[in-house]
């Protein structure tokens, strides 16, 4: 057995040619094979590819998806973000206890199934969602989840689950999902018909610097969240001093409320490798990375193939476009369940094979990046933008829009709406008009952006979405006029206190603070100086962290306080005059004391 | 090639050379930024952000940022100060620490930043997390309650003693230092004399029967605030 394990460890390690910067695939491999990687599996890994034990062990604790401990053969992972939650996940989450016979976190007597939380599996359109190994299930109810568990019992196959599939290439052959798309708004720069290989041609027929010029006069800013001028970013790569550079694309979509990307590597993955090979071109990189979260698994098959049909097409390999010496291909390279590995420089610590922390700034990606080689990161849905103005013309792309933000925005809609979905509208749109599009014109509150933009309330409704007012990197979530945007902020702390690395102490830390004081709130324990604290304390974790994830997780709650005091107020005590604050209750406390002495206190000689 | 370069920090114009850090040419020049994480010698870490300066009005770590001609730079600023005090604050609540009998106290780099800053007792409530104690070594224990996960021990280990004896697991708040073994420090190839031993500023990772062997009134910190030696060394 013991041997055996070893042998095949060391095969998988082999197959990765025991190169130490791909421990992701090495671990990921190992952990399909064995529900695990062993103590054992780390020892012979580390062997393999000449690094330290303590080093596999330090990449296969951080990421979700990895497991030191064996897990059942089957993995039910629930989403529990605030949207599946509103959706009945609570009720869900009660069947699988009782079917299985466990809590979560835990695996069954028999060592067959595992029951699991996650956080936001790109599934809020059809809430709620799960992850059954690599398999999604959605519109989860008590029924199904009941039926999910009778079937995996009876034959431990997760793709037999799925009985009925979504529409578009989610019933690919490669795919096979009942994963629905549900684009609700098609617009012109994704979800339009296109020219394949067109954008691309047209590239290859200018200089790369007239094509990043081209970039530039479309004014394209980044569709990711931070909105940086991509022509910008490609510039400082392309005057990089190294003649190796790399163009990876950020597929990771962890934002909870964020699916849009799923829906262009559903629906249009070939304008998103045209992009990439274009970047490519301009950048002079040859090598290419498509960073897919874990979640996505099930579309890797597909995605593989997609990128073999771009090689057959001309749009990757070698002379791409008749061009001598423009070598341009890609590779996929999987997450492992790390909401921080979105963060640019995150990704790129996963990428080599490393725990998924953010790096110390400078240098940057563009300077150096992917092995220390000057390296621009994209979301998908900037790159389909790119192959859109090649194809199209930076004039045409920046006539859409508004001035400020050209082009188009992918929105994911989800919550307490008739429509949710994917939307492609033009930058500029009043969030009004927006609500209105999907049926949720009575909302109380529309978190903007996911956990780490804003909420705002009715009294915003006329600002539109675009870089300088509402920004967006596509969360739209919406809120009915009863919600309680206090537990809703607790529920976002939930999910940054889980996914902070850990590396520096302001969002390690503060984070628990923040969601520690929103609990005592919530349980009536709140006074009015916690306002104070809770500013103060946020402002602490954005202002000292070190990357953008401790730079925007205390927005829930800064947020909330300033469009919704009334929500606080509501919930908060008169401040006592003697300043003590009732943390405990005394007599509670004194309770099993009393019952051991066999007396009453006599505090409580009443 | 090394010319210097003028930065101004809280209004005051000073040198700086190529490649050199905030914190690094403050210190040159007799300016003491308050830092944790960072140890002469090591590559800058960034992780406690005590250090966090303003550079042109932006938050930076100035152990890891480079400084740049013309940077403009605030440091002991009130605001800067309370921010710090917080950061100080949230490292006590996140461990267990019990300062009155740490072998460590009054050589402790976190106790002498809390004097410093005033803290007589942090706001925030303590998590009282559990954590554990690892005295298998013969002659070196890690006690986790104390541990701030500064990372100078990791990097020590690496880059001086050339051993990789430490490295993180886990992410968020439960991460923690593990050693380069199944499960303990003594299953190491560490030495007592390793310079990752005395590279924790706290009482995380402690040389065993030797602990109080300075009375008090000669620790390092007993007289003057931590600090202190660098406004000093500049004078004379
Ligand atoms: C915690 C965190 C998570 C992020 N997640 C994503 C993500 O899932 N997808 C993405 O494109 N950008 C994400 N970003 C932004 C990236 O760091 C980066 O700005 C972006 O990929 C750049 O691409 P763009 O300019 O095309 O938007 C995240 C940032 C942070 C701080
Ligand atoms: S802010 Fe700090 S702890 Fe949080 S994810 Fe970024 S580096 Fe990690
Ligand atoms: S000393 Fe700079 S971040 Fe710790």
């Amino acid at each position: 057995m013991s041997e055996n394990l070893q042998t095949s460890v060391r095969e998988i390690c082999r197959a990765c040619n025991n190169d130490r910067a791909r421990m992701m695939d090495i671990v990921l491999a190992v952990q399909a094979k064995y529900g695990c990687v062993s103590s054992e599996a780390m020892d012979t890994i580390a062997k393999a590819v000449s690094t330290h034990r303590v080093e596999v062990e330090s990449v296969v604790s951080f990421y979700a998806f990895l497991s030191s401990r064996p897990k059942g053969k089957v993995v039910i992972r629930l989403c529990n973000d605030v949207i599946d939650r509103m959706h009945g996940a609570d009720r869900v989450a009660e069947t699988f206890r009782q079917e299985l016979g466990i809590g979560f976190g835990e695996t069954t007597p028999d060592g067959q199934i595992s029951l699991e939380y996650t956080p936001c599996i790109g599934m809020c359109d059809q809430a709620p969602a799960a992850l059954v190994n690599d398999v999604v299930v959605t519109e989860l109810h008590r029924s199904t989840a009941q039926h999910i568990v009778r079937e995996i019992n009876r034959h431990m196959d997760p793709r037999r689950l799925v009985t009925r599939l979504g529409d578009g290439n989610n019933a690919h052959q490669l795919v096979q999902a009942m994963v629905n798309n549900n684009i609700r708004k098609a617009g012109p720069v994704i979800f339009a018909p296109s020219d394949l290989g067109a954008g691309l041609a047209k590239a290859l027929a200018m200089s790369p610097a007239e094509v990043i010029r081209d970039i530039k006069t479309a004014r394209l800013r980044g569709r990711g969240g931070a909105g940086f001028p991509t022509g910008m970013k490609w510039e400082f790569a392309r005057g990089a001093n190294d003649q190796n550079r790399y163009v990876v694309c950020n597929a990771d979509e962890g934002e909870p409320g964020t699916f849009k990307d799923r829906v262009i590597l559903t629906e249009r993955p070939e304008l998103l490798i045209e992009g990439m090979a274009i970047a490519g071109y301009a950048i002079g990189a040859s090598e290419g990375i498509i960073y897919l979260r874990g979640e996505y698994a099930y579309l890797r098959a597909f995605l593989e193939h997609m990128l073999n049909e771009c090689r057959n097409w001309g749009i990757l390999g070698q002379n791409i476009g008749g061009k001598k010496g423009f070598h341009f291909d890609i590779r996929i390279q999987m997450g492992a369940g790390a909401y921080v590995c979105g963060e640019e420089t995150a990704l790129l610590s996963s990428c080599e094979g490393l725990r998924g922390d953010p790096k110390n700034r400078p240098p940057f990606p563009a300077q150096k990046g992917y092995q220390s080689h000057p390296t621009i990161v994209n979301n998908v849905e900037t790159f389909c933008c790119v192959t859109r103005i090649m194809d199209k013309g930076a004039g045409a792309f920046a006539q859409l829009g508004s001035s400020g933000s050209p082009g188009t925005k992918l929105l994911s809609v989800s919550g307490d709406c008739r429509s949710q979905g994917v939307y492609e509208v033009e930058f500029g749109i009043k969030l009004r008009d927006v609500l209105k599009m999907v049926g949720g014109e009575d909302a109380g509150a529309v978190q903007v952006g996911g956990p780490s933009g804003r909420m705002v309330g009715p009294d915003e409704f006329d600002r539109p979405i675009c870089y300088d007012h509402l920004a967006t990197g596509g969360a739209l979530m919406v809120f009915g006029p009863e919600c309680n945007v206090v537990d809703i902020a607790r529920q976002f702390m939930e999910f940054f206190v889980e996914e902070s690395c850990g590396y520096c102490t302001p969002c390690r830390v503060g984070n628990v603070l923040l969601k520690e004081r929103l609990e005592q709130i919530l349980a009536g324990r709140g006074e009015r100086e916690d306002l104070a604290y809770l500013q103060e304390l946020g402002e602490t974790i954005k202002t000292m962290s070190r990357c953008g994830l401790g730079q925007t997780s205390a927005n829930p709650v800064l947020s909330t306080i300033q469009s919704f005091p009334a929500a606080y107020e509501a919930l908060l005590k008169d401040t006592r005059t003697d300043g003590f604050r009732p943390t405990f209750d005394i007599g509670a406390a004194l309770g099993e004391a009393q019952a051991i002495v066999g007396r009453r206190s006599v505090h409580f000689a009443d | 090639m090394s010319e210097t370069m003028t930065i101004t920090i809280d209004g005051r114009e000073i040198q700086a050379r190529p490649g050199q850090t905030i914190l690094e040419a403050a210190e040159a020049a007799g300016v003491y930024i308050p830092r944790l994480c960072y140890m002469k010698g090591l590559t800058p870490h960034g992780s406690c952000r005590v250090c966090t300066v303003l550079v042109n009005g932006r938050p930076q770590s100035a152990c890891t940022q480079p400084a740049t001609p013309g940077a403009v730079i605030e440091n002991d600023t009130e605001r800067l100060l309370a921010l710090r005090r917080n950061i100080i604050e949230m490292l006590f609540v996140e461990g267990n620490h019990f300062c009155m009998f740490c072998e460590k106290s009054g050589n402790c780099e976190l106790q002498a930043l809390a004097y410093r800053f005033g803290i007589p007792a942090p706001m925030y409530p303590y998590l009282w997390p559990k954590r554990e104690v690892d005295a298998s070594h013969p002659d070196v224990m890690v006690d986790h309650n104390r541990c701030i996960l500064c990372a100078r021990c990791v990097r020590a280990s690496r880059d001086l003693d050339g051993k990789n004896v430490f490295q993180f697991v886990n992410r968020n708040g439960h991460k923690r230092v593990a050693v380069n073994a199944e499960a303990r420090l003594g299953d190491t190839d560490l030495k007592v004399t390793d310079k990752a031993v005395a590279a924790c500023p706290v009482g995380a990772l402690l040389k065993k029967r030797v602990g109080y062997a300075v009375p008090v009134g000669k620790r390092l910190y007993d007289h003057e605030p931590i600090g202190s030696d660098i406004a000093a060394a500049h004078k004379k």
